[in-house]
C-alpha cells in the first residue's frame, strides 16, 4: 500500500445551530484519485475548507507528510500553513485576476512583496516544465481574460502546481466544462498522480465519479457514511449512501405535442456581454412538451431566460404566448399571460427573503381578489392559501408567517414552485431548476415538471446539467453564442461537441 | 481573533433590555465629562430628568422637540425601507417651510379652515417635489439619491437664504432675512393654553399611524417593503420598481416638507434661515434608532428630544458649558446604536473556535 499523504482526524464544524462536519476523518494516499461524494450541503465544500484553512475546526486535527514522507501536524486556520505544506486548491469560482497574464497569476503571491526584480524567466521554464509532465496547456502571455473556461481551471490548478502542491482538491472541476473538457481534465490528472501528485475532487456527478477516481468517500449531513475503492463501487449503492434511501427514478412517457404555447420569432437582445445576448432566435414550443435548453452556461441562457420572464425588452422581433402577441413585455404581462417563471438564482429573485413564506406565495398576484380588496392585503386569506399550499407543496420550515430565509433551499424552491404551479401556467420557464438540489427536492422538481406537461403545459428547462435534460426533455435545443440549434441526437458526446461550438 | 455571527434568535426580553442597558451605560460614560467639568453627575442626572418631566412646561417643551423629528424620522424611516437613500430631509423641510409662509403669511387672506389645510398641504407638496426630483433623476440616469439629495440641502439652504433676502422678506422686518408671519388664522392651534406644544404633534402621531398601518397592511407596502428587502425578486414578480420608489419618495419628501409648515405655522409663525437645527438629519438617527418602524419613530424621536431638552435644561442649571449637552446627546445615541448592534449579532473568539458568551 502506498504511503500516506494526508489525514483527516476527526473533524467537526458547527455554524450556529448547524453541524456542517461531525467527527470526519478521512486519509489520502500517495498518487491517488479520492472522490468526495455528497450531496448539496452534505458538507464537501466545508471539509476541505477547513483543511485549507479558510475555516477553524470546533475539534479535531489534520496531519499532513513532509518532503521527507513523515506526517506532522498542521496548524490549522491558516492559508499559509496550508499551501506551505504542499496542499493547493482549485474553487469552485475561479480566483484569477483577469487583466494580467496567467503567468503573472500563477507566480502572484508566491514572490518576496519587496523583491526588486522579478526572475519571470525561471518562473516560466518551471511552469513550462509542469505543463510538459501534466499536459495542462494554457497560454501563458495573455490576458487570463480572454481565456476559455478550460483554460482558466488549468491556469488555476498550474498555480497551485507551481508553489509544489503535493495535494490538490477540486471543487467541482467539472461543472463549467464541457463533457470533452472534462474528459481531458481527467486525462490530465491521470498524467499527474503518475508524477505522485494526490488529488481530492469534490463532485455529486455519480458518473465521473465512478469513471477516473480510485477511491470514493461519501458524506452525508456532514457525516461520512461510505467510503470504498471504486472498482466495488456501483452506481446503484453510490447514489443509496448519498441519499440515505433508493432515489425516486423520474419515468415519463411519451406523449404527442400540442398546440404552441410561446413562440418566439426572430427575437434578438443587445446586451453587454455574451450572457445576455440572443441573435434572432426562433423558438416554439408546444403543449405537453419539454423543451431542453441545453449549453456551456454564459451562452445567451440568461437573455432567453429574462425574455421569457418578462424582464428583458428584445431588441427585434416578437413573443407570442399561447394566441395573442405580448407587445409590452413585462414580468406582469408574463404571468398575466399565463406564463409561470422559476428563476434561475432563487434567493436573489426567486424570493424576498426578509418577507414570509405567505407573503412570497402571493407576491406575483397583489392584484388577486384573493390577496387584496381596495389595496389592503388580505391577510387572513393570504395565510390560509399559504398554509394550503406548503401541505399541498411539502414545504418544510418555521412555518408559513416566517420570514422565507429560514428556508432550505429545497423548500424555498418548493415554495416557489408552488406559487408558479398552483395557477396552472401555460408556459413554464424553469431555468436551472435543480441547481444546488439535493437529490430528493431535484426529483420532485423534475416529478412537477413532468406532471405539468402531462396537464397540458410546456415547459422551456435551460440547464447546464446535461442529464438532466437528456432525462426529462422531448425536444433539445443547443445554445451556443446566443443562437438556438435544435438537435435531434439525445447523444451526449453529439451534444457535448455542439456545446463546445464544433459540430452542428 | 474575533468574529461576528448574526444571532438566531433575540428573546423578548433581551430585545426591550438592551436599549435600557444602553441608555443606562450611555449616562455612565457621559458621567465622566461631567466630572471633569466640575458637576456632581447625580445632581446633574437629577437636574436633566427635571428638565424633561419636572413640570408641564418641560413635557410641553419636549413634545415640541419631538414633533418635527417624529415628521422627518417617518420621512428617512419609510425611504429607507425602500433603501431609497433620502438624506435630504433638512433641505425637503425648508421647502416646506417655505411653501408654508409663502401661503400663509398674506397671500390668502381666507378664514383658517382653509388656510391651514392649504399651508399643510402646499408644505407637504413642496416638500414631495423637492424628493421627487432627485428620484426621478436616479430612476432615470441612475444618479445616486444619496449625493444628489445631501447636496440639495445646501442649494436649498442657498436659495432659501436668497429668498429671505428677496420675495419673501417682511416688509416690515427692519431688513433682516425673515419672512412675514404666518396670518393668526393660519397658525396650528395649540394644544395647552400659554405653551408651545401645537397641532402639529397630532398631525405627527396620525402620520406615524397611517404609515405604520399601510406598511403592514396594504398592498402598497408589501410593494414598497419587497423593494427595498430585494428588488431583484421584486422586478421578478412583477412589481413596478421605479413607481414604487417614486411614490415612496413622494411620501417621504412630503413628510420633510410636513415638519418644516408644522414648525413654522405651528411654532414659530415666520420663517428664518435658522428654522431647524438640522432636524432633517437628526430624522435620518430616529429612524435608524427606531429600526425603521414606524411606530419606533414616535419613540426614538421621544427619546432623543428628551435627552436634547434634558441635557439643554442640565447645561443651564449646573452652569456648564452647553457642548456638554450636545456631547451627552452623542454619546447616548452612540450607546443605544452599538446596544442595537449586540442585540443583533454576537460577538465570537475564533481561537479557541468556541462561542463567547
Amino acid at each position: 500500500m502506498p504511503e500516506q499523504v494526508l489525514s483527516l482526524n476527526g473533524l467537526s464544524k458547527r455554524f450556529g445551530s448547524v453541524v456542517a462536519n461531525d467527527d470526519v476523518s478521512l486519509t489520502l494516499r500517495r498518487g491517488e484519485v479520492l472522490a468526495l461524494l455528497g450531496e448539496n450541503g452534505a458538507g464537501k465544500t466545508t471539509l476541505m475548507n477547513m483543511l485549507f484553512g479558510h475555516y477553524l475546526p470546533d475539534a479535531g486535527t489534520i496531519d499532513v507528510s513532509d518532503e521527507a514522507g513523515r506526517m506532522r501536524p498542521l496548524q490549522l486556520g491558516h492559508p499559509q500553513a496550508a499551501l506551505a505544506a504542499g496542499i493547493g486548491m482549485v474553487h469552485q469560482h475561479f480566483t484569477l485576476a483577469e487583466n494580467i497574464s496567467a503567468l503573472d497569476n500563477i507566480t502572484l503571491g508566491s514572490e518576496p512583496l519587496l523583491a526588486l526584480r522579478r526572475d519571470r524567466k525561471a518562473a516560466r521554464a518551471k511552469i513550462e516544465g509542469i505543463i510538459e509532465k501534466s499536459g495542462l496547456k494554457a497560454p501563458l502571455s495573455i490576458p487570463v481574460g480572454r481565456l476559455s473556461v478550460g483554460e482558466r481551471q488549468r491556469v488555476e490548478i498550474l498555480k497551485a502546481l507551481y508553489r509544489d502542491a503535493r495535494v490538490l482538491v477540486l471543487d467541482e472541476p467539472t461543472a463549467v466544462l464541457t463533457p470533452q473538457e472534462a474528459d481531458t481534465l481527467f486525462e490530465n490528472i491521470k498524467a499527474m498522480t503518475n508524477e505522485g501528485l494526490s488529488v481530492i475532487f469534490i463532485s455529486h456527478k455519480l458518473r465521473e465519479v465512478l469513471a477516473f477516481s480510485d477511491r470514493i468517500a461519501v458524506l452525508r449531513h456532514g457525516v461520512k457514511v461510505g467510503e470504498l475503492e471504486t472498482s466495488a463501487a456501483d452506481e446503484k449503492a453510490i447514489a443509496r449512501m448519498m441519499v440515505g434511501a433508493e432515489t425516486p427514478k423520474v419515468s415519463r412517457e411519451r406523449m404527442a405535442a400540442g398546440a404552441p404555447v410561446m413562440q418566439l420569432k426572430g427575437v434578438s437582445v443587445v446586451g453587454r456581454s455574451k450572457r445576455d445576448t440572443l441573435q434572432c432566435v426562433d423558438l416554439e414550443v408546444r403543449a405537453h412538451e419539454i423543451l431542453g435548453i441545453a449549453g456551456i452556461s454564459g451562452n445567451g441562457q440568461n437573455a432567453l431566460a429574462q425574455v421569457i420572464s418578462g424582464l428583458a425588452v428584445p431588441t427585434a422581433g416578437a413573443i407570442h404566448i399561447v394566441d395573442s402577441e405580448i407587445s409590452k413585455p413585462t414580468p406582469q404581462a408574463m404571468v398575466s399571460a399565463g406564463v409561470g417563471r422559476i428563476p434561475e438564482d432563487r434567493h436573489r429573485e426567486g424570493i424576498v427573503g426578509a418577507m414570509t413564506v405567505a407573503e412570497n406565495m402571493v407576491i406575483e398576484r397583489l392584484g388577486d381578489m384573493q390577496v387584496q380588496s381596495r389595496g389592503l392585503l388580505r391577510r387572513d386569506a393570504i395565510q390560509s392559501n399559504a398554509k394550503k399550499l406548503a401541505k399541498e407543496y411539502d414545504v418544510r420550515g418555521p412555518g408559513v408567517t416566517a420570514p422565507s430565509r429560514l428556508l432550505s433551499g429545497g423548500n424555498i424552491q418548493k415554495l416557489i414552485l408552488a406559487r408558479v404551479f398552483e395557477h396552472a401556467p401555460k408556459l413554464i420557464l424553469a431555468n436551472q431548476p435543480t441547481r444546488g438540489l439535493d437529490m430528493g427536492a431535484a426529483a420532485e422538481v423534475g416529478r412537477r415538471l413532468l406532471e405539468a406537461r402531462e396537464r397540458g403545459a410546456g415547459v422551456v428547462l435551460i440547464s447546464e446539467d446535461l442529464d438532466e435534460i437528456l432525462g426529462l426533455a422531448d425536444r433539445i435545443v443547443v445554445i451556443r453564442d446566443g443562437q438556438l440549434t435544435e438537435t435531434e441526437s439525445h447523444d451526449r458526446e453529439r451534444i457535448g461537441l455542439m456545446m463546445a461550438g464544433e459540430a452542428a | 481573533m474575533i468574529r461576528i455571527e448574526p444571532r438566531n434568535s433575540t428573546s423578548r426580553a433581551f430585545a426591550l433590555g438592551i436599549p435600557i442597558l444602553s441608555a443606562v451605560v450611555s449616562l455612565a460614560l457621559a458621567a465622566i465629562p461631567l466630572m471633569l467639568a466640575g458637576a456632581n453627575p447625580i445632581v446633574a442626572y437629577g437636574e436633566m430628568i427635571k428638565g424633561v418631566f419636572g413640570s408641564v412646561f418641560s413635557i410641553s417643551e419636549m413634545l415640541t422637540r419631538a414633533t418635527p423629528l417624529i415628521f422627518t424620522g417617518l420621512a428617512a424611516a419609510l425611504a429607507f425601507r425602500a433603501k431609497l437613500w433620502n438624506i435630504g430631509a433638512e433641505g425637503q423641510l425648508y421647502l416646506g417651510a417655505m411653501a408654508a409662509v409663502a401661503v400663509g403669511s398674506g397671500a390668502f387672506d381666507v378664514p383658517g379652515i382653509i388656510l391651514i389645510p392649504l399651508i399643510i398641504l402646499l408644505g407637504a407638496a413642496a416638500g414631495a417635489a423637492g424628493m421627487a426630483a432627485p428620484t426621478y433623476l436616479k430612476i432615470r440616469f441612475g444618479a445616486d439619491e444619496v449625493v444628489t439629495t445631501l447636496l440639495l440641502n445646501f442649494i436649498i439652504l442657498i436659495f432659501l437664504q436668497m429668498m429671505l433676502e428677496g420675495p419673501l422678506q417682511d416688509p416690515m422686518g427692519l431688513g433682516w432675512p425673515q419672512s412675514a408671519p404666518v396670518l393668526d388664522q393660519g397658525m396650528l392651534p395649540p394644544l395647552v393654553d400659554r405653551m408651545r406644544i401645537h397641532s402639529g404633534l397630532i398631525i405627527a402621531l396620525v402620520a406615524a399611524g397611517i404609515a405604520q398601518f399601510m406598511l403592514a397592511r396594504s398592498v402598497w407596502g408589501f410593494k414598497l417593503r419587497a423593494v427595498g428587502e430585494n428588488a431583484a425578486a421584486a422586478r421578478h414578480a412583477g412589481i413596478n420598481v421605479n413607481r414604487s420608489l417614486f411614490g415612496v419618495a413622494i411620501i417621504s419628501g412630503g413628510l420633510a416638507g410636513l415638519a418644516g409648515a408644522s414648525e413654522v405655522a405651528g411654532l414659530k409663525g415666520y420663517l428664518t434661515a435658522d428654522l431647524s437645527p438640522g432636524f432633517g438629519y437628526t430624522g435620518i438617527v430616529v429612524a435608524m434608532l427606531a429600526g425603521l418602524s414606524p411606530v419606533g419613530v414616535v419613540i426614538a424621536a421621544l427619546f432623543i428630544a428628551s435627552v436634547f431638552v434634558g441635557a439643554d435644561s442640565m447645561s443651564r442649571a449646573m452652569g456648564v458649558s452647553s457642548f456638554l449637552a450636545d456631547l451627552v446627546v452623542s454619546m447616548s445615541l452612540l450607546c443605544v446604536l452599538v446596544g442595537g448592534f449586540v442585540a443583533k449579532y454576537r460577538i465570537i473568539r475564533a481561537d479557541t473556535g468556541k462561542a463567547a458568551r
